[in-house]
């Protein structure tokens, strides 16, 4: 293996996988246990304590799959899970899935802890073990083909698809040359765009496989009734679901297209992937992602150490687990919304960039953002993390033919 | 520095890399259409003259249809053309509207 130093100081985990942060993960398993693990979590907040958690009472195989990817993440060092009791999440295997992964994994649940107070108190003595047992995780060299970096768009307008969506498709080139593995997703965000896409696939197969995945989300929607449209995106500009779809397909580069891959699948190999995130079968639990969170969430599910957000309205938020880096496509929102934006994409319109200059600003934003420099929404404290309920049946061989 | 670009050749809209005013002029080779109302940056125009179920073409690829007689200069957005797959879902002043597809 080759492939130039990335940071020589990542997070070693027992799977071979390595980390640029190195936090604890504090998760509640039912909205029932939200209040007590927010307030365990609240005087460690600055002191990398994450909170995330699953609000459903009714089990979900999805939902179990994602926590457990999220909480055996390269970024995440150690776990505290917060059950209720009597909620229907399999908080047993959960931990079980954490500890085989070498990982200081702790779980409370509050009917058998006494209470409300016992558990925060309990809670907030095993966080700060957990805390000191983090300084002494072993730390590496990390490549960049060891680096995973998903991409979403929220919040976006008319020169989303013009500013930071293609420079996130030129740091995308980038990366992908360098054997770095690069996720982009929404299936339902490519529709219109699924003709031009198909002559990307590494295969024919999968070519059929995309057109189908994107035919999928279309159904969906149109039984919902409902595009992955807001209100916003209109009075930026754009005015129908296909042409907001194809704004959103620049953020993929033009590199070939190596596999498709569903929530919580981690590419085995560098290479540029597109995430089915619209579930499988009939339409049964309503939209398939919430909110850009939602989308977020199942990027790093699939092993994303970084997140490359799009937006040309202004959204703020950061995430859970992995740092998101805020690439600004308009320039009156950039002026508008400074302290919460990395990148000025939009000053390309203004004449003071082009595409391949803010491609390398952000290639090189993602190098110190790997070696501890926090992002706009990291030191801001944004942490928004949403898990909602779907079904997927698994990957099939030909979804990620380059591997075989 | 231009106010407008074509991202494709072959498309038949421009888009507005800056905020227009009502009564600001947009010239089209020998065209001038004068704004009733202000467009915002990142809103389209028509480069070109565009008949009704005409397709709207941006990025090179098909976005749409027109659902009016479009002239060149003027306004493309959700009074005059219409997605091909889902309806457009917007709020104006508080009011919902489902614009069909």
């Amino acid at each position: 293996m080759n492939g130039s130093i990335l940071t020589p100081k990542a997070y070693l985990r027992s799977d071979g996988r390595k980390g640029i942060r190195n936090i604890v993960s504090i998760v509640y398993l039912v909205e029932c246990a939200h209040h007590v693990a927010r307030e365990i979590q609240l005087p460690f907040r600055e002191q990398g304590v994450h909170l995330m958690g699953f609000s459903g009472c009714y089990p979900n195989e999805y939902s179990f799959r994602m926590m457990r990817s999220l909480c055996t993440h390269p970024n995440v060092g150690a776990v505290l899970l917060v059950s209720l009791g009597c909620e229907g999440f399999n908080r047993r295997g959960l931990l079980e899935a954490i500890r085989e992964t070498g990982r200081e994994a702790e779980l409370l649940v509050i009917q058998n802890e006494g209470g409300t107070r016992s558990t925060i108190q309990a809670g907030r003595e095993k966080l700060a073990c957990m805390l000191q047992v983090l300084e002494h995780t072993l730390c590496v060299a990390m490549r960049i083909d060891e680096l995973i970096v998903g991409t979403v768009c929220g919040g976006s307008d008319g020169t989303s698809g013009i500013t930071a969506n293609p420079a996130i498709g030129r740091a995308f080139d980038r990366l992908v040359s360098e054997n770095a593995c690069c996720i982009f997703e929404e299936t339902g965000e490519l529709i219109g765009c699924e003709h031009i896409m198909v002559s990307r696939a590494a295969t024919r197969e999968l070519g059929h496989i995309l057109t189908n995945s994107v035919a999928k989300a279309a159904r969906y929607y149109a039984t919902l009734g409902h595009g992955s449209f807001a209100p916003g995106n209109a009075d930026g500009g754009l005015t129908t679901q296909e042409e907001k779809s194809m704004g959103a397909y620049s953020k993929s580069g033009s590199s070939p297209i190596s596999g498709l891959i569903k929530p919580g699948d981690i590419p085995r190999m560098g290479g540029l992937y597109l995430l089915d995130v619209v579930p499988d079968g009939d339409v049964r639990f309503g939209f398939p992602n919430i909110n850009d969170n939602a989308e977020i969430a199942e990027l790093i599910a699939c092993g994303s150490h970084v997140i490359l957000f799009a937006t040309g309205r202004g959204s703020v938020v950061g995430s859970a687990i992995s740092p998101v880096i805020k690439v600004c496509a308009n320039p009156e929102t950039f002026r508008n919304l400074p302290e919460d934006m990395d990148i000025n994409a939009g000053r390309i319109l203004e004449g003071l960039g082009g595409l391949d200059e803010v491609g390398d600003e952000i290639h090189s934003l993602i190098a110190r953002v790997a070696n501890g420099q926090p992002t706009a929404s990291e030191a801001l404290g944004h942490q928004e993390f949403v898990l909602g309920y779907k079904s997927f049946e698994p990957i099939g061989p030909t979804c990620h033919p380059t591997y075989q | 520095m231009l106010s407008t670009i074509r991202l494709f050749p072959t498309d038949n809209v421009l888009v507005l890399t800056r905020n227009f005013q009502a009564g600001e002029t947009i010239e089209l080779g020998d065209i001038h259409r004068t704004l009733q109302t202000p467009i915002g940056l990142g809103h389209k125009i028509a480069a070109c003259a565009i008949s009704p179920g005409e397709k709207i073409q941006k990025y090179g690829a098909p976005i749409g249809s027109a659902t009016a007689p479009i002239e060149p200069g003027e306004h493309i957005h959700l009074h005059n053309m219409k997605s091909d797959y889902l309806p457009t879902f917007t709020l104006d002043e508080g009011r919902e509207f489902h614009h069909t597809a």
